[in-house]
């Protein structure tokens, strides 16, 4: 294991999950799986948090869910966006964008 | 809106199927572990390996499971009622404990609510009626200071000078005999002058009050119903209004019902009114509008206030005007009393509410005391528990939210406890209450007190309960191995201190108790001036018999022979005023040589008798003779006199043979044939007004209410129903009521003083038994921790009552010192009892040594238990066992 930090930054999770979800329905693992890919190994989900959050997600009204049978024969639920969750990652993004910026800003000029 | 409604509805659908909610919770952990496993196996890893790196990089699937099913308030709940069941497991597996804190929470809270229920209306509310601040409470001052009560005259004059007030009243007892029914009742009533519901600002719910027009001597005779008499004797009739009652064989008219929460605070067993219809004009000072026999109550116009009205009082009292003649003993020459109603209502009562409530807090401070004591002991047994418990990975706001759910399940059980025993304690303390002491009217459970009691417990609770097992978790598992009963020094301290305090405490309140008991003891071995014991009286109402004082005492004296013959009756007499009666018929006597008056006019008591009277009721006679049946009409008219009435009127001198004056001026007066002892007439704490009695034939008029004594050879209950048929045989429409023997009279005479005492005795008792089982706590917890050291010393050749001693020495220790701290509490308590004593100091003795032999004795006991088990120790096995 590396060294590396890769707990997810305060507030961020539900940014990536809804970004996650936003290229098409999955479940828990699925989700893990992809944001560690996409961010390449930067973040690492842990399945307490992550299924946490998603309960919370679809008790906002973000997110649907739906039991399906995996090609294993396994039970899995599947996480869709819902239009609330559509328009609550852009406002995230958003959102994100103008910090960062601010942050990148005020790194820049210490540097 | 929608998202509080899903959080809702998906909550509840989590509680109500919690298994299927936590099989979805486990079946999509698991699915995400084996989504993972298959990943890595898919590029090429051996199975058994996989799993290992999953765990490695995700942790364990059951913590996952865990911070999942935690989620929500549905999570929460659940916890919460895990918690509960844990709790109470826990409670039920020691019922002792268990039982213990109920009942000491119980006692502690039902005893407080229930007292401060009871005293609240009389301590801290002010009285039921619009602007109460405004109404005043208006005495006369007698010489010696003390408030007086007023004649029909003064009132006139105040009336009709006082700007200040605007509106004033007077009254006076009433107890008249209601019949018609099937049995005659006597009434608890009042005569009121017109204005009276006017002051209080209460007027009836159906009908009318009174009118001033009806207020005078030959007016229409009215009467007003309280609204419990019209719901209980009359069937709440719609139509009530426009019948006529026969209150003492008078035909009045019900002209109104007062409304339901009206509180009647100047009489509180008052039921009925009717009018004083005395005189506005009356003809000389000879008349019933002089006598001094009306209390008086005003209410101040707007804007002013008790303080106003006390300055023009004054002023108008020092300002006699020659339009309002004032008879010498209404000269006002000493001002008037005005007081604030509120003050003049509770005054009687306050002393007794303070000590009632200074002794409950205490019983409360007892109680935290107790609690404490057995909340520690729990936490240090259950020192081994909670390391357990945080070896098995429970965090310390799990383990404080453990505590807290034991605590809070603690204090409910208490509470509940508490309030059943406090809406007991408020119904016995409304019945056994004697009148004068409450506004029971007004008394109701006391929300606020629950509340307040309920809070300070459950905070003990939370605070003892809590902290130190706080303090534990903190400790590390290592700790685990201490499950024994281990303190820590300060802790032991505290508890000793806890324990020397109950004591105390306990001591404060026995010796409160202990005094107010000797105070009646003293109080009931008071010479009476009678013997009542095998006495019955019953007073009988001559009121519907035709007019003429020569059919009043025809009637009387008819009924009297009759009940003479009756077998059983040892002998029967007559008096128009029976002692401890609550009557109280006094007239001015002073001496005469038969002509002019000499010397002052000072009040007595008049009884108005029939010759056996004296002898009946076993009053002794220390001079000359008792009144005979020889004092006819037609004798000379004759008197005896109270022994205290000779030597006020006559020193040293012989008294028999002089004449005397009493009430309304006789040609020729009294002469004086006898003294007898003096009698207690008012209560038995008081020390009386002297006695005159005088043949009722040769007094001015024949009273139509009168007293039958009986004096019975076997038990009066048995005779009474011959008796009463005796009298009804003469004349069977003339009411008789009030029958019960005489011992009652004088017992309920005291009834005051014995509620209070028994107060006092359920306090004291629930103190000590509390103080008593701390101390036992505490002293067995010591010999279990110390069981080792026991042990040590038992092998190495301590002899048993060595052993016994060092623990004895150690309780007793303990309880002599609370016993000593207590002492000095009760002696600087004391004060505050003053009033509710009887010839009893407030350092009384004999109560400070037998409090003090009690006590110890107790303690004695509770520390003896422990110390035999000390010494009863195998020191093989405690010294193994280390």
């Amino acid at each position: 294991m590396s060294e590396q930090n890769t707990d997810i930054i305060q507030g961020t999770l539900d940014m990536l999950i809804l970004k996650t979800l936003s290229l098409g329905s999955l479940h828990g693992y699925g989700i893990a799986k992809r944001v560690e890919q996409i961010t390449q190994n930067v973040f690492k989900v842990n399945p307490g948090s992550l299924l946490t959050a998603l309960k919370r997600m679809e008790r906002a009204g973000w997110l649907d869910s739906e039991w399906q049978r995996t090609e294993t024969g396994r039970r899995a639920k599947y996480y869709a966006l819902t239009p609330a969750g559509r328009k609550q990652l852009a406002i995230e993004s958003e959102d994100w964008r103008r910090r960062s910026a601010a942050v990148g800003r005020l790194l820049m000029a210490e540097g | 809106m929608t998202r509080l409604w899903r959080t809702i509805r998906s909550g509840v659908v989590n509680l109500l199927r919690r298994r299927n909610a936590d099989r979805d919770v486990s079946d999509e952990v698991r699915h995400f572990m084996e989504a993972a496993e298959a990943d890595l196996i898919a590029q090429g890893m051996a199975p058994e390996e996989a799993r290992r790196a999953v765990r490695l990089e995700y942790g364990d699937d059951l913590a996952a499971r865990e911070d999942v099913r935690q989620y929500g308030w549905e999570g929460w709940t659940d916890a919460l009622l895990c918690d509960l069941r844990l709790s109470a497991r826990n409670l039920r597996r020691s019922p002792g404990f268990t039982t213990v804190v109920a009942l000491t929470l119980g006692l502690g809270i039902g005893g407080a609510t229930s007292i401060f229920s009871v005293a609240r209306p009389v301590l801290f509310e002010p009285l039921p009626y619009p602007d109460p601040e405004r109404l005043v409470s208006i005495d006369g001052r007698g010489d010696d200071g003390t408030s007086v009560q007023s004649a029909f005259g003064t009132y006139l004059e105040l009336a009709d000078r006082s700007r200040t007030l605007e509106a004033l009243a007077v009254f006076r007892p009433w107890q008249p005999t209601l019949t018609g029914g099937d049995e005659p009742v006597r009434l608890d009533a009042q005569s009121v002058s017109a204005g009276y519901f006017d002051v209080l600002g209460v007027h009836p719910a159906l009908g009318r009050g009174f009118e001033a027009e009806a207020d005078r001597p030959g007016g229409p005779l009215q009467v007003i119903l309280s609204d419990g008499l019209w719901r209980g004797r009359f069937g709440a009739d719609p139509a009530i209004v426009g019948r006529t009652l026969q209150l003492d064989g008078s035909t009045h008219m019900v002209i109104g019902v007062m409304p339901r929460t009206f509180e009647n605070v100047t009489a509180p067993h008052a039921r009925a009114w009717a009018l004083l219809q005395y005189d506005d004009t009356p003809v000389s000072f000879e008349t019933r509008e002089w006598g001094r026999h009306l209390d008086m109550i005003g209410r101040t116009a707007p804007g002013t206030g008790v303080t106003d009205a006390r300055e023009e009082l004054g002023e108008i009292a020092g300002d006699p005007l020659p339009d309002f003649p004032r008879p010498e003993w209404a000269a006002l020459s000493r001002g008037l009393s005005v007081r604030p109603l509120r003050d003049a209502t509770t005054a009687d009562a306050r002393p007794t509410m303070l000590v009632f409530l200074g002794a409950v807090g205490l019983l409360v401070m007892v109680t935290c005391a107790n609690l404490t004591l057995l909340l520690l002991a729990r936490s240090a047994r259950r020192r081994g528990e909670f390391a357990m418990r945080s070896a098995l990975g429970a965090g310390r706001s799990r383990l404080a939210r453990y505590l807290l759910t034991e605590s809070l399940l603690l204090s409910t059980v208490g509470g509940l406890l508490g309030f059943l025993f406090a809406h007991l304690g408020v119904t016995m303390l409304v019945a056994l209450s004697p009148a004068s002491l409450t506004r029971v009217d007004a008394v109701g459970l006391d929300g606020t007190a629950l509340a307040f009691a309920l809070g300070l417990t459950t905070l003990v609770g939370v605070a003892f309960g809590l902290v130190p097992g706080l303090h534990r978790s903190a400790s590390r598992p290592q700790h685990m191995r201490e499950a024994g009963p281990g303190l820590s020094r300060k802790n032991r301290t505290s508890r000793r201190t806890l324990v020397v305090a109950q004591v105390a405490m306990a001591v404060v309140l026995l010796v409160g108790t202990g005094l107010i008991l000797r105070s009646t003891q003293r109080l009931f071995s008071v010479p009476l001036g009678f013997q009542p014991a095998q006495v019955l009286v019953l007073q009988v109402h001559g009121t519907g018999l035709p007019s003429g004082d020569a059919a009043t005492h025809g009637f009387f004296d008819r009924a009297l022979d009759a009940v003479g013959s009756v077998p059983g009756v040892v002998s029967a007499a007559m008096t128009s005023q029976l002692p401890l009666s609550g009557d109280a018929d006094v007239y001015g006597v002073a001496v005469t040589d038969g002509n002019d008056v000499e010397g002052a006019n000072g009040p007595a008591h008049r009884y108005a008798v029939s010759p056996g009277y004296l002898e009946t009721m076993g009053t002794r006679v220390r001079r000359g003779r008792a009144l005979a049946a020889t004092d006819v009409p037609e004798a000379p008219p004759v008197a005896v006199v109270s022994q205290r009435l000779a030597s006020r009127l006559f020193g040293e001198g012989n008294p028999i043979g002089r004449v005397i004056q009493v009430g309304p001026p006789r040609p020729g007066g009294y002469t004086i044939v006898g003294v007898v002892d003096d009698v207690k007439q008012t209560s038995l704490s008081e020390e009386d007004l002297d006695g005159v009695y005088i043949p009722a034939h040769q007094w001015h008029w024949a009273d139509r209410v009168r007293w039958m004594t009986v004096r019975v050879a076997g038990d009066p209950v048995e005779v009474l129903p011959s008796i009463r048929d005796a009298i009804w045989s003469v004349d069977g429409d003339q009411p008789v009521v009030g029958a019960q023997p005489m011992d009652t009279l004088v017992t309920r005479s005291e009834d005051r003083r014995r509620f209070v005492l028994m107060v006092m005795f359920a306090f004291a008792l629930a103190a000590t038994a509390l103080a008593i089982i701390g101390l036992y706590g505490v002293m067995s917890g010591m010999v279990a921790e110390r069981l080792p050291e026991m042990g040590l010393r038992a092998a190495l050749g301590a002899p048993r009552e060595r052993i016994v001693g060092l623990v004895f020495r150690q309780g007793m220790m303990m309880t002599a010192a609370g016993v000593a701290i207590g002492v000095l509490g009760a002696a600087a308590a004391g004060k505050t009892l003053t009033t509710l004593l009887f010839e009893v100091s407030t350092l009384d003795p004999v109560t400070y040594v037998a409090v003090g032999t009690l006590l110890v004795v107790a303690a004695g006991i509770a520390c003896i238990v422990p110390a035999i088990h000390a010494a009863r120790v195998d020191p093989a096995r405690t010294l193994k066992a280390d």
